[in-house]
């Protein structure tokens, strides 16, 4: 069989294990859960100085106005909680996932908005403040939790997952990039003056607190800041395409532990 | 001396002449070629769009053709035009190579 036969046939669960194998051969002396750690478990000095900021890790006042605004009840008396599974404690793991009913992947965020928009509140920026906090707190009450991202015997999950894959390695934008020059070609490289972060696991810290944005950042924070900085126009936050990604990209990361909220220099 | 006076005089002047002709420019752009020239570029960067895949330096360009026509210098115009139009081609010429190419990438 030749490899362009191998990569059009849908094998998420041969591609995962390639995945995983292909980090460990290439970090042989880090731990497979420690890639959730990103460039801190790549670099010893950033390691020892991460450890020393999560006594007071700059995502927490993020992670205390998640806590609250999720505790508070909406206008017409329901919560959050109402909208989840276990009250949406503990589930962050199982984000995104595929409605068989819709036929599309539905992940965290999305799944925040439409609550508060069937509540009768209108919807948070996917790349703002808020949105953060929310993921923030809800990664929180999941952490040490493997991603468990389920890929259902339905051709359209497939779909969404082979097209989550494909917007993973497909070029980009002016420089010519894909997602996986830097994620999988050049893990543990500077670009920069930033440490790039291994694919494996890349997911499972976030939301994260950048340094270089002085804030929290949602996942489609992340994702349409990745587009500009290789000069291509994001698409709108939740396009499909990146609902896909992080489909694709979470299920490739499964048995990892959720690490979020997380901070990146 | 004044034997080769004349004759320096007539090569400075031809070689004045032959700079002037080698450097001058084209007759100046105008309104019309500009709006020609955007319309090229402004669907190339339509066509990334379709295909998913605009390039933010396309749009700078777009926007910089824009402002100069609006300032009246055409020349400038029709040439950030010009650029923005190989650029959203070049993204094109992405979008669709990589439809396929991708797959040299992928871990396995």
């Amino acid at each position: 069989m030749t490899p362009t036969v191998a990569a059009d046939a849908l094998d998420p669960v041969a591609d995962a294990k390639a995945f995983r194998n292909y980090f460990v051969a290439k970090f042989p002396h880090v731990k497979p859960e420690d890639f959730v750690n990103g460039p801190y478990s790549m670099n010893e000095d950033m390691r020892r100085q991460w450890e020393e900021k999560e006594q007071f890790p700059p995502y927490e006042f993020s992670l205390d106005m998640g806590k609250e605004m999720f505790a508070k009840a909406f206008n017409n008396g329901k919560s959050y909680a109402d909208c989840f599974p276990n009250q949406g404690i503990g589930i962050r793991q199982n984000y995104p996932y595929f409605d068989a009913k819709e036929g599309k992947v539905i992940t965290l965020e999305l799944a925040l908005n439409r609550c508060r928009e069937a509540n009768g509140e209108p919807p948070f920026s996917y790349v703002g403040d808020e949105m953060a906090a929310l993921t923030a707190y809800m990664a929180y009450t999941s952490r040490g939790k493997p991603f468990d991202i389920k890929i259902p015997d339905d051709p359209r999950a497939l779909e969404a997952y082979q097209n989550g894959k494909r917007y993973f390695y497909t070029r980009r934008g002016q420089l010519n990039f894909s997602c996986a020059t830097c994620h999988v070609q050049n893990p543990g490289e500077r670009m920069r003056a930033e440490i790039l972060a291994p694919a494996f696991g890349i997911l499972n810290a976030m939301p994260i607190y950048r340094s270089e944005w002085g804030g929290m950042g949602t996942i489609s924070r992340r994702l349409t800041t990745c587009n500009s900085q290789i000069r291509g126009v994001p698409l709108e936050p939740q396009a499909e395409e990146y609902r896909d990604l992080e489909y694709y990209l979470s299920y490739v990361s499964n048995g990892l532990p959720i690490s979020g909220p997380g901070s990146r220099p | 001396m004044n034997m080769t006076q004349p004759t320096v005089r007539i090569s400075i002047l031809s070689l004045a002449l032959a700079l002037m002709s080698a450097t001058s420019a084209p007759a100046a752009s105008s309104k019309t070629d500009f709006n020609i020239a955007y319309a090229a570029a402004e669907a190339a960067h339509k066509e990334a769009g379709r295909l998913r895949n605009q390039w933010t330096v396309t749009a700078e360009a777009l926007a910089n053709a824009k402002r100069a026509a609006d300032k009246g210098d055409f020349d400038g115009a029709v040439a950030s035009a010009k650029e923005a139009e190989a650029l959203a081609k070049a993204s094109i010429f992405q979008a669709t190579s990589e439809k396929e190419a991708w797959k040299n990438l992928e871990i396995r």
